[in-house]
């Protein structure tokens, strides 16, 4: 046994591929005395990495984790524990050859080779199945089997010849002690040991450490079933692990693989079955081990169906045994994406859990990188930890979301599908005018949002719109949407925008903590209205939002909604320990609704006694008024390219003001719109750029455009970048591309390609590929956005996109910001 | 009266088995306040001498050709009727497989509990019912459990080493009853027709030492040593499931849960970290030695001995100081 | 022929077995559920022997419905057809056991052999098949290793059983009963096929007798002995003469 330490850099729990690639990157980048701990032994101490099927499939239609797993494969391979042994995903009905044509899609954007192969090809490369139940494949060559468990010993023995990490296995954590929500100590039953940083890499535990310091990890234990079949001896010939590729058969949600004599059949399409972290046996008390749980027959009953029908040349044989059946454990999330970073709850305790083994040595970088560096290089939005809003962090809400997601797993998923578990949570108080408006409602960060209106209907037929002839592409959508967007446009508008995360920030310290954390100059005046980038530490963008100076020691801070929880943690770390400045979460507190359109201001004005011409409230500016008897907060600025207000009133009063504003705009032609006017075309048309779509970590203000005239003398987060970036050329900019004459109507994430079909990239090897899209009614065409290296980021160029399978020209309308609707903003005056 | 049932070995005497099960006999006997006597097959021959010195009176010596072969089911007949004359407050025996089937036999046709590998045996002397406690063993001796035996007639088998034979004062006198059991001849019966001695093939279920190999072992070839290992003990050769699909050993070689479950005297588990699905085959060995390069592997943490290197390294050595013990 | 095996529903269990909060059972919450080894084997066998001779292969377990599973497993390897005893007992007594068994065989069809394996895993009580044979007036012989049919033909089979010394060949008249050990055969894994018929075969349900035995646990434990510390012998090629020690203790080697 090693001595055990009573003062480390970093605690490291979880002895899995995610802890080991942790402590080895950790110690790669210089950090010393890393203690590992794990409750089992080692290699393998009964978690999730010693059962798990460890194939890689490189394509995934998420940009990040596919980033994440290119990097696990290249460390896999570098530590000799990859076999590539190629992969076919195969589809046995029309739609899930759409689904196939769909990842090639995505394949291009993010530069695997793979190719959609024929039934007769499936079959050359896979000789035992039966090509008759197959439709086609999609051939990835570069699909691979890890060792996940060898890679760890040798991750483990790196970190340790670095002289910076010490092991030790069979160590149960008792507690983590912390104090004024920092991490300071880690107590286990071989001692305690002092730290300022604590990583939970426990897997399936991982909820049962983190709320030893008081933090939650929104993860389920499931079950996943696997079985292996065999000796079959076309495999056990081979004399290898593996030397047949790897089938996905991904419409009845399963795969089958080669593992030495075997074929591993596992699936993702029985019922879910979730447990707790709390009921999960200990190694000694496991018949196999504490996440290999014992086989229940018969929910595996209807995937035996359906391997036997695709491979029973092999399988429906008399000594093809089922040597092996397991319920293996794995975890989910909400939203089926990792949980990554810092935890919002304490500080220096970090999370990465919920990592399958192809992204395990990725994560292992990512992490280390963001405790090192304060920002991964691969950008971790969609996995942050942070990004749960109160609600999604509870039990019911993950076993709900969890139980949803298990059967997508090799689902087809639409990029706008909306969950359908544990809705309702979050609810506007114009929320019963909405339902009886037929709201068509999408759920962000818990809030139900109208997307569109029923009752808007007949503008359809009268302003003209048509609908979109393919399912797909007309799928969670309705040319409702447009309608509202071009009534709008005519007239004036009311878009519930309650699900915007808002903070107050007062104290003291209130200007330099503003100043601190965002690029715009923040010493304005009381009263304006100032839009920023908020960017990370390496200059890329962090948020967009909304700064309003309420007062000298007092600002208000509006951000969107589905990132507000991941703003707030943000705003939250960097408070200044002095206690100059409290930071007060009001979103709660706080209901909005816009009010944009020509005719905006007569409706306003009808329903409060302020002057509201331009001279008396001009643009970015914000004022307390009164409509009623409710005091609202009025902001004008637009998001959506018209004159109008943001009205933030207080919650309970939302019904009052909802009514007010509706009777005064019905002589004005006032229509309700929903989120797809103002998150998609009117935006679009405008060519405002949105979170998680346009603006991410690997792009900062200058190359989608947002750069100010002017930089400011204070410090702030990112400046010596952003400052750099000015000064040289953008590597990327972001264009509006239009897309004309096709029925066809790209979803986002497609590949922008050369007008001779090839993949682009800017010279930091970043793919062009669509970013949002959507139709822009106004103008008359369907609109893409994408960054495009400057050599293609030329106005009048014509590129192509590809779109399930097939290819459609491009044309850059815009590069840069200036909006195509209305290029001079004069209608927002 | 306890009534013992005894069994001698080929050369006639006592088993040691017998001695123990006579020894908690007399320790029963007397907290019941009642004598001991035995019963046996067969002839006499020292059987009353020994037995008066361990407290025996009186031994009942069944005697019938049918009684030969040692059947249980006319072994089982003969002692239903001589404890249904004889009515004795229990009935022990040792817990081997004849005596555990001639009990068993015996319970059915007297329509009685019996408790098998006990380990301890509490009268309720006075008790209102017939309810006496046991401890027996279960799942293979891992656990032990606490049970209420009902009946007028106490039918037990007793675990070896249970309570250690105590000197007991002899008997005063031994008197040997011979019964004639009249046993049914109408009723069909299994007929030993060939005794051999144990068969010289060595297999991995039944090999007292198996040498196994797992992932540490590197290569088909890498084997070689570990066949000279398993030669010089006398031992078979096993394999890990590694070893199975790298295609170094055959699968009838693969012990673990999808290959086989083996329980030797014991296990060598060469470059096996003892995952689970391994370690399940190999539990049931008396004693293990791992030879590892992790000193945290499971099958170290686990087993009896170990050594921490590699198998090449090891092995070598341990067939060179074998060969130079022995002078071969 | 015509070949019945009786099994029991027992828990897998790991490397440390936890009992219920009243310590009277196994803590089977983490636990699956499976027939032992010894059973495993005796379906094999008869599903080898119905194969060979064309007769058919039962499988009969006592127990509430739960115990099906274990059943269809045994289908599932090749079994043709599968009868539950109905009781509310997980873990009878063998006696009512034994009387359920007995009381089944006289609503069932005739079979030529009844296989037992020789102990359950769990309870280890070693008397259910020599209870049955009593009751029924069978031959029988248990630690089974091997079954010869060659006899079959003149109503005879013979039955190898293992003895500490070796081995004991017995010749039975037809219809049998064997208790079986581990070793017997190399069972085999069920195919899908086997499973997915399993899953469809019927299970005939016969009603208990409800008889109790007059065996009742009262309470589980540990053995009271604690487990050893490995004893590290050393590293490398120097721990040699540490090991030939141990063998030589172990009597493996002179």
């Amino acid at each position: 046994m090693t001595p055990f330490p009573d003062r480390a850099q970093v605690v490291v729990i979880g002895a899995g591929i995610v802890g080991n690639s942790v402590v080895h990157h950790l110690a790669r980048l210089g950090w010393r005395d890393i203690l590992l701990l794990d409750k089992g032994p080692l290699p393998d101490p009964g978690g999730s990495t010693g059962h798990a099927s460890n194939f890689v499939f490189p394509v995934d239609h998420s940009r990040e984790i596919t980033q994440l797993t290119a990097d696990s494969s290249r460390q896999y391979a570098e530590l000799g524990t990859l076999t590539t042994c190629g992969g076919i995903e195969v589809a046995r009905t029309p739609e899930r050859v759409q689904e196939l044509h769909r990842r090639m899609s995505s394949a291009h954007a993010w530069g695997i080779d793979a190719e959609l192969i024929t039934a007769a090809e499936v079959a050359e490369k896979v000789p035992f199945l039966d090509p008759t139940v197959v439709l086609r494949g999609f051939w990835t060559p570069s699909v691979a089997v890890v060792d996940p468990l060898r890679a760890g010993e040798l991750m483990r023995e790196r970190a340790t010849a670095a002289g910076a990490l010490t092991v030790s296995a069979m160590t149960e954590v008792l507690a983590v002690d912390t104090d004024e929500g920092r991490v300071t100590r880690v107590r286990t039953d071989r001692g305690d040991v002092d730290t300022e940083y604590v990583v939970v890499a426990c897997g399936v535990w991982s909820p049962r450490i983190a709320a030893l310091a008081g933090a939650a990890i929104p993860l389920t234990p499931a079950v996943h079933q696997m079985i292996d079949v065999g000796p079959i001896a076309e495999l056990a010939a081979t004399g290898r692990e593996i030397a047949f590729p790897i089938v996905r058969d991904m419409d009845p949600l399963m795969y089958e693989r080669q593992s030495g004599a075997d074929l591993e059949i596992g699936s993702y399409a029985h019922r879910p079955i979730l447990c707790e972290p709390e009921d999960i046996p200990s190694l000694a008390a496991a018949a196999l081990s504490p996440t290999q749980l014992p086989f229940t027959p018969d929910d595996f009953d209807p995937q035996m169906e359906a391997a036997l029908e695709l491979f029973h040349p092999v399988l429906d044989r008399p000594d093809a045994g089922i040597r092996h059946a397991i319920n293996g454990l794995l975890s989910l999330t909400p939203d089926g994406h990792p949980l990554l970073g810092e935890t919002p709850e304490v500080r220096g305790l970090w999370s990465a859990a919920a990592v399958w083994i192809k992204e395990g040595p990725g994560v292992g970088r990512l992490i280390a990188e963001w405790m090192t560096e304060g920002a991964p290089e691969i950008d971790a939005a969609a996995s942050d930890i942070a990004r749960f809003a109160p609600h999604e962090r509870t039990r019911h809400h993950v076993h709900a979301r969890a139980s949803e997601g298990f059967n997508k797993t090799y689902g087809i998923t639409h990029p706008r599908e909306q969950w359908s578990s544990d809705r309702g949570v979050r609810r506007s108080p114009f929320h019963e005018r909405e339902v009886a408006l037929g709201a068509e409602f999408f759920e962000v960060a818990g809030w139900e949002r109208p997307q569109w209106y029923a009752s808007n209907a007949p503008l359809v037929a009268e302003l003209g719109v048509s609908d979109r002839p393919y399912e797909w592409d007309a799928r969670w959508w309705s040319p409702i949407i447009n309608a509202e967007h071009l009534a709008m446009r005519r007239g004036v508008a009311m878009i519930d925008l309650s699900a915007f995360s808002q903070f107050d920030v007062r104290g003291p310290g209130a200007l330099a903590y503003v100043q601190h954390l965002t690029v715009a100059q923040m010493d304005r005046p009381v009263g304006r209205v100032i839009y920023t980038p908020v960017l990370g530490p390496d200059g890329g963008f962090r948020s967009d939002l909304t700064v309003v100076r309420l007062g000298d020691r007092h600002f208000r801070v509006v951000t969107g909604g589905s990132d507000g929880a991941r703003d707030l943690a943000w705003f939250r770390r960097h408070l200044p320990r002095d206690g100059s400045v409290a930071l007060t979460d009001v979103t709660s507190a706080v209901c909005t609704l816009g009010l944009w359109g020509p005719r905006a201001r007569d409706v306003l004005a009808a329903v409060t006694d302020e002057d509201v011409s331009d001279a008396a409230f001009p643009f970015a500016t914000g004022r307390t008024i009164t409509i009623g008897s409710i005091p609202v907060l009025a902001l004008r600025l637009s998001y959506v390219g018209e004159l109008g207000w943001e009205l933030h009133a207080p919650f309970e009063c939302g019904l009052r003001l909802w009514d007010a504003v509706a009777e005064a705009g019905a002589p004005h032609g006032l229509v309700p719109a929903g989120i797809g006017v103002y998150g998609t075309t009117a935006r679009m048309e405008k060519g405002y750029r949105l979170v998680g779509h346009e603006l991410d970590a690997e792009h900062g203000p200058v190359e989608a455009g947002l750069a100010l005239p002017g930089l400011k003398s204070q410090d702030f987060i990112g400046k010596a970048a952003y400052t750099k970036a000015r000064e040289g050329e953008p590597e990327a900019t972001l264009c509006t591309l239009t897309l004309d004459d096709t029925p066809r109507f790209p979803q986002g994430g497609e590949p922008i390609l050369t007008p001779d079909g090839a993949r682009i990239t800017d010279r930091r090897g970043r793919p062009s590929f669509v970013t949002s899209a959507g139709a822009g009614p106004s103008l008359g065409t369907y609109l893409l956005m994408a960054y495009l290296p400057p050599w293609h980021a030329v106005e009048g160029a014509g590129l192509l996109v590809e779109y399930l399978g097939e290819r459609y020209p491009v044309t850059v309308a815009r590069a840069g910001r200036t909006p195509q609707f209305d290029p001079d903003d004069t209608r927002m005056r | 009266m306890v009534l013992v049932v005894v069994e001698r070995d080929g050369d006639g005497t006592l088993t040691e088995g017998s001695a123990e099960v006579l020894a908690a006999a007399r320790d029963l006997a007397e907290s019941l306040g009642v004598p001991v006597e035995a019963v046996a097959v067969g002839e006499p021959g020292d059987l009353p001498d020994d037995l008066v010195k361990r407290g025996v009176g009186r031994l009942h010596l069944l005697t019938h050709e049918l009684l030969d072969d040692g059947s249980p089911s006319c072994l089982g007949e003969a002692l239903a009727g001589l404890v249904a004359d004889l009515r004795p407050a229990a009935v022990l025996a040792p817990s081997t497989d004849r005596s555990t089937e001639a009990m068993a036999w015996a319970a059915a046709e007297l329509g009685m509990p019996l408790a098998t590998a006990c380990t301890e045996i509490r009268p309720v002397p006075d008790g209102t019912d017939d309810t006496w406690e046991v401890t027996r063993e279960r799942a293979g001796g891992i656990l032990l459990e606490d049970a209420a035996l009902t009946a007028p007639i106490r039918l037990c088998t007793l675990r070896p080493g249970s309570p250690s034979p105590s000197e007991t004062a002899a008997a005063d006198e031994m008197t040997v009853h011979v019964v004639v059991p009249e046993l049914r001849a109408s009723v069909p019966r299994a007929r030993l027709v060939e005794r051999r001695e144990r068969a010289a093939g060595m297999t991995l279920t039944t090999a007292p030492v198996v040498v196994a190999g797992g992932r540490g072992v590197g290569s088909s070839e890498g084997y070689a040593v570990l066949e000279e290992l398993a030669g010089l003990v006398g031992g078979a050769v096993g394999c890990s499931r590694v070893a199975t699909n790298n295609g170094w050993r055959p699968h009838a070689d693969q012990v673990g849960l999808t290959g086989t479950r083996i329980s030797p005297d014991l296990y060598v588990a060469c470059g096996i970290s003892g995952a689970t699905q391994h370690w399940v085959g190999c539990m049931n060995a008396r004693s293990i030695l791992a030879v590892n390069t992790d000193p945290e592997a499971p099958m170290v943490t686990r087993a009896t001995w170990a050594v921490i290197g590699d198998v090449h390294e090891v092995l070598p050595a341990v067939v060179d100081e074998i060969r130079r013990r022995s002078g071969r | 022929m015509d070949v019945l095996v009786c099994v029991k529903r027992v828990p897998a269990v790991g490397a440390e077995i936890l009992l219920t909060a009243d310590a009277t059972a196994i803590d089977t919450r983490h636990l699956g559920f499976t027939i032992g080894p010894h059973e495993e084997c005796a379906v094999e066998e008869a599903v080898r022997i119905a194969e060979r001779t064309g007769g058919s292969a039962g499988v009969l377990t006592v127990g509430p419905p739960e115990t099906e599973e274990q059943l269809r497993y045994a289908l599932s390897m090749g079994a043709d057809h599968a009868v539950r005893v109905d009781s509310p007992e997980t873990d009878p007594d063998p006696e009512a056991t034994a009387a359920a068994v007995t009381g089944a065989l006289g609503e069932l069809p005739p079979y030529d052999l009844v296989l037992f394996g020789e102990a359950s895993a769990d309870a280890g009580h070693a008397q259910v098949g020599f209870r049955v044979a009593c009751a029924l007036r069978r031959p029988v012989v248990g630690g089974v290793k091997g079954i010869d049919l060659d006899g079959a033909g003149g109503g005879t089979v013979t039955l190898r059983r293992a003895t500490p010394d070796g081995v004991e060949l017995h010749e039975a008249p037809l219809p049998a009963v064997a208790a079986v050990l581990e070793g017997l055969n190399l069972p085999r894994y069920p195919t899908i096929k086997g499973r997915l018929r399993a899953k469809r075969a019927p299970v005939r349900v016969l009603d208990g007798p409800g008889a109790t035995g007059g065996l009742r646990t009262l309470r589980l434990r540990h053995r009271p002995e604690a487990r050893a510390q490995t004893v590290v012998l050393g590293r490398g090629a120097a721990a040699a003469p540490a090991v030939v020690d141990v063998l030589a203790e172990l009597g493996m080697v002179r």
